[in-house]
């Protein structure tokens, strides 16, 4: 190992790739939609920017399952419920922001407190008046559950398919729990009517500009966060627990201390993924909590390539602008064709899009360097056996 | 003061802390342990002593318990009945594997066990002697670990050439090789060997003979080994298992000469 490298070398090219692209979406969106006029055929709709500002959410929640799944091998199929937590904390903020000009006119209750005949606000709303304790919450809630949950769940060494399963139970027990009118959030309405963010209209273009901003920001934050983990001996430990958790005891590790925290940092990504997303999309409701959510996530991350963080957002994006395009064309073949290529990428690209690219140019460069001819007799899928991911 | 107190009033009650009741001046005693699963009796009553420094061969037919043995003394089972203490002081049947691991007792498997994603140099550095716990690793000592200190333990196993290749591309042989290396890596005070050599050419026994040998010098030694030329070849002391309990204990010679140790063991 050589001594510790400064804090950018730990980005590679794929890294740099990245974050150059985002770079230069926050730039030219915006530009864009502020600078060019309506009539003009360049010019981007501010309902086109949110939808991008949507997408990018899913790829930071997307990246924070690769960060558990990729390298710690925790197949977590309930991570929608980290997702909407964040999202109601933003959620129950906006509601506070619509202050006395609801429907009914209430000066403190939202409306549909007013119309379940609710007497005073939960306690639990206190403090929601205030965004940086929405803030907090927004990592606080989903940080500590997935603490909870991993803690528990990890020391009593539950692994794979059990484990899987029980994610998926826990966000199918919150999903219920929030359809249910007294848990005070609205409901199987959820949170909507947004007016203001922080006292700026959140409908308008300005606002929704800055949000979209905000959220690539998050997602290149949320990117390096997670490539540093990965990067430090705690990443390679990580690694090790998923390829081999037994041999990491008898060396004196403890498995679940590293899952814990990597699922902890997990849920707070994916929650503020959340909390990006609702005041773009302008609602928040149990659907977020529904098991499917959470299994879509997953295929995104396979088909971008698991364990490769980069990998995982442009899964995200592609798969959420395809199903755009196609719930438009033809509502009813988007889950046959989800389908489809969650099982295309099993069979044809094991390791994703980014992992076959990665595996695929590392061929070329190792044989340039041994100045080897390319051997077309051989099928690439035996080529690739025996090559770890 | 009163603090210290507690502590000490503390160490002489719980098992093991530094200051207790030295029980025996052995590194490791097993009495009388037992092991059931399911109803199948794995150990029956096993007892072993190791003394500090000494190097042991573990001989005996398949289910005589060699393995269920290495199991109980790094935590990974529980045994029903019986004593195992390390060091004199540490009650083995009390603690988890990465307690004892820290102890110092390290383990080698019987299939060669390494992070076959990680490169030979990177497996060393995780088996690196030092904190084990997850927050420091992500900012700690173990970021600016010097190629020096890796390469004086690929030195030992012979894998220097080897140190930026996935461990997966090794040879089974080399994976054996890296595996012990890794429990160099540890600094334990006592290293449990299963099967060092299961697949191993001629050539690569011998070499792993020779690296035991040497290792043993300064560091407690059970090697469980089928391959009755290795064991001669690692000159120590042996003792056969059967049916989950010692059957006879001594030189090589001895051992194998005993008529108890050819009906089950060597004759068949």
């Amino acid at each position: 190992m050589a001594p510790r490298t400064p804090l950018l070398a730990m980005i590679d090219t794929k890294g740099w790739i990245f974050l150059g692209v985002l770079l230069a979406v926050c730039l030219i969106v915006p530009l864009f939609n502020l600078a060019v006029p309506p009539g003009s055929p360049l010019h981007v709709p501010t309902y086109v920017v949110s939808l991008l500002g949507k997408y990018l959410c899913y790829a930071l929640l997307a990246l924070s399952l690769d960060l558990v799944w990729g390298y710690g091998g925790i197949l977590s199929l309930g991570h929608g419920a980290f997702f909407g937590l964040g999202g109601y904390a933003m959620g129950m903020y906006l509601m506070r922001q619509i202050g006395p000009r609801g429907v009914y006119g209430h000066p403190v209750l939202p409306d549909f407190m007013v119309f379940l005949n609710y007497k005073e606000l939960p306690w639990y709303w206190l403090g929601f008046d205030f965004f940086p304790f929405a803030a907090l919450m927004v990592l606080l809630v989903p940080g500590l559950l997935g603490f909870l949950f991993g803690w528990l769940a990890f020391r009593s060494r539950v692994t794979g398919v059990y484990l899987s399963i029980i994610t998926q139970a826990m966000t199918y027990a919150l999903m219920l729990a929030f359809f249910r009118n007294d848990m005070g959030l609205g409901g199987n309405n959820g949170l909507t009517d947004f007016k203001d963010i922080l006292d700026f209209n959140v409908q308008a273009q300005g606002v929704r500009v800055t949000l979209f901003v905000l959220t690539a920001v998050a997602l290149a934050l949320g990117y390096l966060i997670a490539r540093f983990m990965t990067v430090s001996a705690y990443g390679k430990i990580l690694v090790a627990i998923r390829d081999a958790e037994p041999r990491t005891r008898f060396l004196g590790y403890r498995p679940h201390h590293y899952k814990a925290l990597a699922f902890t940092v997990s849920a707070m990504m994916a929650g503020v993924a959340g909390a990006l997303y609702v005041p773009q999309v302008g609602i928040i409701n149990p659907s977020e909590f529904t098991p499917t959510n959470s299994i879509e996530a997953v295929i995104w991350v396979a088909v971008g390539g698991r364990g490769t963080l980069v990998g995982a957002a442009l899964g995200a994006v592609l798969i959420n602008y395809a199903k755009t395009l196609l719930t438009g064309a033809m509502p009813e073949a988007w889950l046959f064709a989800l389908g489809a290529l969650f099982v295309l990428v099993t069979l044809f690209l094991p390791q994703g899009i980014v992992g076959t690219l990665i595996a695929r140019l590392g061929d070329r460069k190792a044989r340039i360097a041994a100045r080897l001819p390319p051997e077309p007799d051989i099928p690439p899928r035996l080529l690739e056996e025996g090559r770890g991911s | 003061m009163s603090a210290a107190l507690a502590l000490a009033e503390a160490s002489s009650t719980s098992p093991g802390p530094a200051g207790a009741k030295r029980l025996t001046n052995a590194l490791l005693y097993l009495d009388d342990v037992r092991v059931t699963f399911d109803g199948y009796r794995a150990l029956r009553g096993l007892s072993l002593t190791l003394g500090r420094g000494e190097m042991r061969a573990i001989i005996g037919p398949n289910g005589a318990g060699k393995t269920t043995m290495m199991d109980v003394i790094t935590g990974k089972t529980r045994p029903d009945t019986g004593t195992a203490v390390f060091d004199g002081v540490h009650d083995l049947t009390t603690l988890d594997e990465a307690t004892i691991a820290d102890l110092g007792i390290g383990r080698k498997f019987q299939k060669p066990t390494v992070f076959e994603s990680h490169t030979v140099a990177d497996n060393i550095l995780l088996a690196l002697k030092g904190p084990r716990r997850a927050f420091p690793s992500l900012f700690g000592w173990r970021n600016r670990v010097e190629a020096e200190r890796i390469d004086d333990i690929l030195r030992i196993v012979g894998l220097v050439p080897h140190r930026a290749r996935p461990a997966a591309d090794l040879s089974h042989g080399q994976k054996q090789w890296l595996e012990i290396g890794m429990l160099l890596a540890q600094d334990p005070k006592l290293l449990l060997v299963d099967e060092p050599v299961a697949g191993m050419t001629d050539a690569e026994t011998e070499e792993t003979a020779k690296l035991l040998r040497e290792i043993a010098k300064d560091h407690a030694v059970v090697v469980i080994e089928h391959d009755m030329h290795f064991v001669r070849a690692l000159e120590c002391r042996v003792t056969c298992l059967h049916e989950g309990a010692a059957l006879a204990e001594g030189s090589i010679d001895a051992v194998s000469a005993d008529p108890r140790v050819v009906e089950v063991y060597l004759g068949r």
